[in-house]
C-alpha cells in the first residue's frame, strides 16, 4: 500500500494535491465496505490523478484504422474535499463534460486514476461499480433531454430504487419519490405527470431529485443551469446550495458562467484544451489570477458597477481555440497568449505553485500552469 | 481544505439575483399547471381525434378488417359457387346493394361481390402478418446494430445492404417459385424474407439517436443494465417512427401480394384473393371491365387507407408539427 501511494505521488508532479491513501481492498465485499465508509468533512473524497481521455479518430467503415486522437482530457489532476464545491470552468470543447463522464465512469479513461475514498474506480465493474453509482450521481445540462419523455415523474425518480432495490423497500418507494419531489420544491402530487408538462426549471428539479434518490455523497453537475433562464438559474443554484447543506453533499460544479461558479464554489479549476490551467480557492482565482487564460476569461465578465468598469483592462483573446486533435506543443495556450515566448513552445508548464510565489504567503501562491505566472488585476469588484 | 470565503458585495448580475430568489419559487411552482397526467401517447391520440385523414382511413380499415374477419356479415353467397351458364360475365346491378349480383359475375359465373368480400381476408392476413414479421425481425436487427455498434453493426448493416439490393418483388418471386403449393403463409414468408430491411434501417437510426440521449446516459449513471436501457428507455422512444413506417409498408405488402398473385406466383386458385381475381380478369378486360375493376378498387382503397393512417399517425406523433 505504501508503495502504491508513493507511486501515484511520483507520477503526479503537482505538489499541492494531497497524497492518495490507496485502499488495499481486493475482494468485492471489501471494496464495497471501503466505498460505503463515511468520510470526515474536509477530507479528500475524490482524488483525480493524471486523468487522460483520448477519443480515437478512425478511418474506414468495416476495417477501422486509427488516424489520430482527440485529446479531450489530457492529464488532469485535482482533489474534491468532502462537503465542498469544486467549480470547473472553461470554454466550450475544453473537455469539461468528458471529465464529468470520466468521474462517473461513463467513459473509460485512456489512462490515469480516479480515487474515490482511496479506491480507483476507473477499474471497477459489477457490484463494486454499482456501489460507486450509489454514491456518485450526476445532474445533466439539458433538462429537456435528460428526462425520458415516455416515463412519468414518479417512474423517473423511482428508477434508482428499481436499479438499487436495497436502498428502499418496494412499499416505501412511492412515498420516497413524493418526499424527494417535496425536497426539490415540487408538488408531490405531480408524481403521475410527464416531463413535457413541466417548465425547464421544474424539469431540472426533477433531474436533481433523481440524482438525490440514492442518497449519494458526490454530485457531478455538468452545467446544470446553463440551459435555464437567468431568473430560474438563481432558483436552481439556491436549491442546490440548500441541498448541499441538508444532505452533506460534495459537488463538482461544471459551468462556463464564471459568476455562477464563483457564487457556488469553494474552489475553482480553470480548464483549457484538456488541461487544468489554474486551480485555487475562489478568491485566489477570481481576485488573484496568475494564469493569462484565467485573466482573459475574467476580463470578459460583465461588471455591473460602472466605477469598477472604469479602470479595468479588457483582454481580448485573438484566434480560435486550437483543435484538441492537434494541440500546440508546450503550453496549450501559447497560440493565443500575449506573453508567449520560445520557452512556452518547448516546455509544458506544469500545474504547480509558480516559483516566484513559492513559499510566500500571498493569495497568488496557488497552482497555475504558466511559465510566466504573475498577478494581474483584471476584475474590479466581481 | 480551504474555507468558503464570505460573499463580497458587487458580484455580477446573476449571482446577485441568486440571493433571495428562492422564496419566490416554491409557491409559484406549486400552483402552476393542471394536474392531469398526459403521456405523449395521449397527446397523440388527442391530435389524431381531430384529423379527418385518420377518421377516413380508420373507417375504411375497420370495414375491410370486419370484412376479412366476418365475410358472411356482408354476403351469404359462396364465392366459389360457379354458374357458368346462368351468369357468364353478367354485368353489375348497381342498385342491388349487398346482393350476389351487385357487382355482376366473372368469367366462371361467380359473384364478383362475394369474391371481393371473401378476398379481403387473404390480402389483409398477408399484409398484417408480413408487417408483424418484418417489424419484429427488422426491429431486432436494427436495435442490435444501433445499440451495440462496432462489428455487430458492421456485420448486420452489411447483411441489410445485401438484402436491400434485392427488390421485394424479385426476391419474393424467386423464393416462392420453390413452392409448388402456395398458401397465405408461404407468401407471408416470401415477402417477410425480403421486406425487413427498411424497418431495420429506421430502427438502427432511431436507436443510435436515442442511445446518445441524456436520459439514457442518466440511466447508465444510475447503473441500469443493457436490458433496462434497451426496453425501458430506448424502445418506447423509437416505437413511433417504426410504427409509422410499418403501417405505410403494410399497404405495400398487400399490393405486392396482389402483384405476385397476378403474376401467378403468389396465392393460388382455391384461395380467394384480390390478386388472384385481378389476374383471372385480365383476359376479359374489354368485355367485362367490372370483373377487374371491383377487386382492384378494393385493393387500392385498402392500400391507400393504410398509407393515410400511417401519415396521420406520423403527424400526430411528431410534436414539431403541432
Ligand atoms: N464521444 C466522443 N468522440 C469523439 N470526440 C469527442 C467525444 N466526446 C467529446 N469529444 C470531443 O472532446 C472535446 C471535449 O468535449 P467536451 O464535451 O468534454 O467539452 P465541454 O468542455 O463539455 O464543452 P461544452 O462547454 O460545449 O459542453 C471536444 O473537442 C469534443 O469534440
Ligand atoms: S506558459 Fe507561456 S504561453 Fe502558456 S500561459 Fe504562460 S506565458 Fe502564456
Ligand atoms: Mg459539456
Amino acid at each position: 500500500m505504501a508503495e502504491n501511494s508513493k507511486k501515484s505521488e511520483a507520477v503526479d508532479a503537482t505538489p499541492n494535491v494531497s497524497e492518495v491513501e490507496v485502499s488495499d481492498a481486493s475482494t468485492t465485499a471489501e471494496v464495497e465496505a471501503v466505498l460505503d465508509a463515511p468520510v470526515e468533512r474536509g477530507e479528500p473524497i475524490l482524488q483525480v490523478r493524471n486523468l487522460v481521455k483520448h477519443f480515437p479518430l478512425t478511418q474506414g467503415i468495416l476495417f477501422k484504422k486509427q488516424v489520430g486522437a482527440v485529446k479531450a482530457v489530457d492529464g488532469v489532476s485535482f482533489d474534491l474535499y468532502q462537503g465542498e464545491t469544486l467549480g470547473i470552468v472553461g470554454e466550450s470543447g475544453c473537455g469539461k463534460s468528458t471529465v464529468a463522464k470520466l468521474l462517473m465512469t461513463l467513459e473509460t479513461a485512456t489512462s490515469g486514476e480516479v480515487f474515490y475514498k482511496g479506491q480507483d474506480i476507473t477499474k471497477l465493474s459489477g457490484r463494486a461499480l454499482k456501489a460507486v453509482r450509489r454514491n456518485i450521481q450526476m445532474v445533466f445540462q439539458d433538462p429537456y433531454t435528460s428526462l425520458n419523455p415516455r416515463m412519468t415523474v414518479g417512474d423517473i425518480i423511482g428508477e434508482p430504487f428499481e436499479i438499487h432495490p436495497e436502498v428502499a423497500p418496494k412499499g416505501d418507494r412511492r412515498k420516497r419519490v413524493q418526499e424527494l419531489l417535496d425536497v426539490v420544491g415540487l408538488n408531490p402530487e405531480y408524481i403521475n405527470r410527464y416531463p413535457h408538462q413541466f417548465s425547464g426549471g421544474q424539469r431540472q428539479r426533477i433531474g436533481i431529485a433523481r440524482g438525490l434518490a440514492l442518497n449519494p455523497e458526490i454530485i457531478i453537475c455538468d452545467e446544470p443551469v446553463s440551459a435555464l433562464d437567468v431568473s430560474v438559474q438563481a432558483q436552481v443554484v439556491n436549491l442546490m446550495e440548500k441541498l448541499q447543506d441538508e444532505f452533506n453533499l460534495s459537488y463538482v460544479f461544471i459551468a462556463h458562467d464564471l459568476s455562477i461558479v464563483r457564487h457556488i464554489s469553494d474552489r475553482v479549476g480553470v480548464m483549457y484544451l484538456g488541461k487544468m490551467a489554474e486551480i485555487g480557492t475562489d478568491s485566489e482565482i477570481y481576485d488573484h489570477p496568475t494564469h493569462p487564460y484565467t485573466q482573459a476569461l475574467l476580463s470578459a465578465v460583465p461588471v455591473p458597477d460602472p466605477d469598477a468598469r472604469e479602470g479595468r483592462e479588457r483582454i481580448i483573446l485573438t484566434g480560435d481555440v486550437p483543435s484538441p486533435a492537434n494541440p500546440p506543443s508546450g503550453c496549450r495556450f501559447r497560440t493565443r497568449c500575449w506573453k508567449a515566448e520560445d520557452k512556452c513552445a518547448q516546455e509544458v508548464p506544469l500545474l504547480a505553485v509558480p516559483e516566484v510565489f513559492a513559499g510566500k504567503k500571498t493569495p497568488a501562491a496557488h497552482e497555475s500552469a504558466c511559465h510566466f505566472a504573475e498577478e494581474k488585476q483584471v476584475v474590479g469588484a466581481a | 481544505m480551504p474555507e468558503k470565503t464570505s460573499p463580497e458585495a458587487g458580484r455580477s448580475t446573476v449571482a446577485a439575483a441568486v440571493v433571495g430568489a428562492a422564496e419566490l419559487t416554491e409557491a409559484t411552482i406549486k400552483t402552476q399547471g393542471q394536474n392531469k397526467p398526459r403521456s405523449l401517447g395521449q397527446d397523440a391520440w388527442r391530435e389524431l381525434r381531430g384529423s379527418w385523414l385518420f377518421w377516413a382511413s380508420g373507417v375504411l380499415l375497420v370495414i375491410f378488417i370486419v370484412m376479412a374477419a366476418f365475410p358472411t356479415l356482408f354476403t351469404d353467397v359462396d364465392p366459389r359457387q360457379a354458374d357458368l351458364r346462368g351468369h357468364y360475365l353478367a354485368p353489375p346491378n348497381w342498385s342491388h346493394f349487398f346482393q350476389g349480383d351487385w357487382f355482376g359475375y366473372n368469367g366462371q359465373g361467380q359473384s364478383v361481390y362475394a369474391r371481393t368480400v371473401h378476398g379481403a381476408r387473404a390480402s389483409i392476413i398477408v399484409g398484417v402478418c408480413v408487417t408483424i414479421a418484418v417489424t419484429v425481425f427488422g426491429g431486432l436487427v436494427g436495435m442490435l446494430a444501433g445499440y451495440f455498434g462496432g462489428w455487430v453493426d458492421g456485420l448486420l448493416s452489411r447483411i441489410t445492404d445485401i438484402f436491400f439490393g434485392i427488390p421485394l418483388l424479385l426476391g419474393g418471386l424467386t423464393l416462392l417459385q420453390a413452392f409448388t403449393h402456395r398458401t397465405v403463409w408461404t407468401v407471408t414468408l416470401g415477402l417477410a424474407t425480403f421486406g425487413w430491411m427498411q424497418i431495420a434501417r429506421v430502427m438502427r437510426g432511431a436507436v443510435i439517436t436515442q442511445k446518445q440521449a441524456d436520459f439514457v446516459t442518466a440511466a447508465r449513471a444510475l447503473g441500469a443494465g443493457t436490458g433496462r436501457i434497451l426496453f425501458r428507455h430506448i424502445l418506447p422512444n423509437v416505437l413511433g417512427p417504426v410504427i409509422v413506417v410499418a403501417t405505410i409498408a403494410l399497404g405495400g405488402y398487400i399490393s405486392t401480394e396482389a402483384t405476385l398473385s397476378y403474376l401467378g406466383i403468389g396465392l393460388q386458385d382455391p384461395v380467394v384473393s384480390w390478386g388472384v381475381d385481378i389476374s383471372a380478369a385480365q383476359s376479359q378486360l374489354r368485355d367485362a371491365p367490372h370483373v377487374l375493376l371491383v377487386p382492384a378498387t378494393f385493393l387500392s382503397l385498402t392500400v391507400l387507407a393504410f398509407i393515410l393512417l400511417g401519415d396521420a399517425v406520423r403527424d400526430a406523433l411528431d410534436p414539431k408539427l403541432r
